[in-house]
């Protein structure tokens, strides 16, 4: 049989029977986002905590507010409200008196809700009559929530934690068992040997978005705006993309501990400042050119866009090019300096 | 022609010289070990010779052909096992058995090298459920899978129970003939003497002796050796004044190995030393000679320091 279907029935066997593989590619995902989903899942916003200070009058300005369903009034001392405010169990304190007076703390986000709030029902209560009748209809959309944000950014993880390991770690491992130096003592071309891993990375690849695809569907309702082939090619390509800085890494390290520190390096960073769990948005301006520069970004860039704003590969020029740079120019690198024993 | 062909190689890593001007021939069909400690230049010099590594000077023929020319042509006429390799652990001996043979233009089919080596009850198992020596069979069925012109053994039994290792003596010996070449290396003098029709011994990157065991033992000036041990310890010119036909006297603690060429006539003058002396003996034995009388007699240490 052919050489290179051989190399790649290697790669593939030695993945699938390896249980962890199968384990961080397919289940940890699936777990992470089951507790990421269940913990951050989109629930009716709870009633704000206010603090009404003891005083003349702190009874029925607790039963004013009160009567807003958003807000939840306890009356207690005035040391123990502003104790409350100190520790965010409480949003604002009111202190009741002909002219009353609201606590707030103004780095906490609640802090302005509450002061609206409070506002609005003492206003109220007071006898204010509404200028502008508003409707208000709640709806929550598939694909604005933080599940559907969550998905494909645990998907464009897996694939550089895949792509890392699957390539990196498994040439190390070859080399320090001498598999590598044994190997190239055979006729084999080693451009097969390089292809296997490209072409079996490919087949995982395929198999982990149509995975993840599907229980982000079942399990979330996470929805694909975007055209499904589509998606799976440019996953395509980030997987390449990964496998090449992979190769890179791989290439010269004598022993797995080195390679595994290296693919911390590069992994870890693009973990927090990509976007994986959060946007990237929250960064400081400056840093904004280098995060859109980071390969994982690209990848997380892309796959959101055509996921959840539904855009077609042709609108995603510019993340292209950041993932072909990465992925070619290492692999280029790495075939020159590449150690074989 | 012969299979291998050296002269003046010389491999230099950054502080150290591990092949230090080596030439030697390998005639067609023979079976020739490399002998010596670890750290001799053997598996340097085996790999240099499988185009592993690449020499620092000197000239290298392998089946009349040179690596910088004919790469692939020799690969595949050359089957090599290398020191310990460590194959896919979740692979089967089969399927690992068909990868390498994918490589090959020409070969043995993937059952016939696994019968070679009798790993056929094992070729189901994944290649993490074998024992270290049915691994190390499993690295000849390899090396033998293109049906090689030569083949190269480095260490084959390195690290095995005597077990073990028996019985892939058997499995090589089994391989010789047929005008296939073998060179394997080794650090064990009863691999060497057991499975070889020459050997070269190495040390510190250079070749001390070259012949059959026979020649070997011969040109250390005896075959056989008594070891004594007395107390007081007589001294060498005490031995040598009175034991007839004496080549050489070494010492290893309290024991006194004295290589003799006849045993009948040495061994009553041992005796009548030790009596003259007014000494007492501790113990007498007599064996043999080995290649590691050899080698001791070349360099002053012996093989099995070496080994742990």
């Amino acid at each position: 049989m052919s050489p290179l279907w051989q190399l790649i029935l290697m790669r593939a066997r030695s993945l699938w029977r390896e249980p962890s593989v199968l384990f961080w590619t397919f289940i940890f995902p699936l777990l992470t986002s089951v507790a990421l989903g269940v913990a951050f899942r989109n629930q009716q916003l709870q009633a704000v905590d206010i603090a009404v200070a003891e005083a003349p009058g702190a009874a029925q300005a607790a039963q004013k507010l009160n009567a807003d369903p958003g807000l939840h009034a306890t009356v207690v001392p005035i040391a123990d409200a502003r104790e409350r405010l100190r520790r965010g169990k409480a949003a604002l304190v009111l202190v009741p008196g002909d002219n009353p007076e609201l606590l707030v703390d103004p780095t906490q986000p609640e802090g302005r809700t509450a002061r609206l709030l409070v506002t609005n029902a003492l206003e109220r209560a007071a006898g204010r009559a509404d200028m502008v009748a508003l409707r208000t209809a709640e709806v929550t959309e598939p694909g604005s929530r933080y599940i559907d944000f969550l998905i494909p950014g645990l998907l464009g993880m897996g694939l550089m934690m895949s792509g890392a390991w699957g390539v990196g770690w498994s040439i190390v491992d070859m080399r320090t068992g001498k598999l590598l130096k044994r190997l190239m003592a055979t006729p084999m071309k080693r451009s097969h040997f390089l292809l296997s891993f490209m072409l079996s990375r490919s087949v995982l690849t395929v198999l982990e978005v149509l995975f993840f695809v599907f229980y982000a569907r079942m399990l979330f309702g996470v929805r694909m705006f975007g055209s499904l082939l589509e998606f799976v090619v440019y996953a395509l390509f980030g997987s390449i993309t990964f496998a090449g800085l992979a190769i890179l890494i791989a290439s010269r390290a004598q022993n797995t501990q080195t390679a595994n520190g290296l693919m911390n390096l590069m992994t870890m960073p693009m973990m927090v400042v990509s976007g994986v769990f959060f946007s990237s948005s929250h960064f400081p301006e400056w840093t904004q050119p280098i995060i859109r520069a980071l390969p994982l970004t690209a990848v997380l860039d892309g796959l959101r866009g055509i996921m959840l704003d539904g855009l077609s590969l042709a609108a995603l020029g510019p993340q292209l090019l950041v993932m072909a740079l990465w992925g070619l120019v290492p692999f280029a690198v790495a075939l020159k300096i590449f150690r074989w024993s | 022609m012969a299979a291998i062909s050296v002269q003046g190689l010389v491999k230099r890593f950054e502080d150290v010289v591990a092949v230090n001007g080596v030439s030697f021939d390998i005639a067609e069909g023979s079976c020739v070990g490399l002998l010596g400690p670890n750290g001799a230049g053997k598996t340097t010099t085996v790999e240099i010779l499988e185009g592993i590594q690449a020499p620092t000077s000197g000239n290298v023929r392998v089946l009349g052909r040179s690596w910088e020319k004919d790469a692939t042509a020799i690969r595949e006429r050359i089957g090599l096992a290398l020191q310990q390799t460590q194959f896919y652990e979740r692979l089967s001996v089969r399927e690992t058995v068909e990868l390498f043979r994918s490589f090959y233009p020409r070969g043995l089919s993937v059952d016939e090298a696994i019968a070679k080596v009798q790993l056929q009850e094992k070729s189901k198992a994944y290649v993490m459920k074998l024992s270290g020596g049915q691994k190390q069979r499993l690295a000849v069925a390899v090396a033998l899978v293109a049906d090689p012109e030569l083949l190269f053994l480095d260490e084959p039994t390195t690290g095995l129970d005597p077990q073990s290792r028996r019985s892939l003596w058997d499995v090589i010996d089994a391989l010789r003939g047929k005008g296939r070449t073998v060179l394997l290396t080794t650090h064990y003098m009863e691999e060497a003497a057991q499975l070889c029709d020459r050997i070269i011994i190495v040390d510190r990157g250079r070749i001390v002796a070259d012949g059959t065991v026979q020649e070997l033992i011969r040109s250390i000036g005896g075959e056989q050796v008594i070891e004594i041990a007395t107390r007081p310890t007589l001294t060498d010119e005490q031995l040598k004044a009175q034991v007839p036909g004496l080549a050489r006297v070494t010492r290893r603690g309290e024991v006194a190995a004295l290589t003799v060429q006849e045993l009948h006539v040495a061994v009553p003058a041992v005796v009548a030393a030790v009596q003259a002396a007014g000494a007492t003996l501790q113990q007498l034995s007599t064996r043999q000679s080995t290649l590691d009388d050899v080698f001791l007699a070349l360099t002053g240490r012996t093989l099995r320091e070496d080994e742990s």
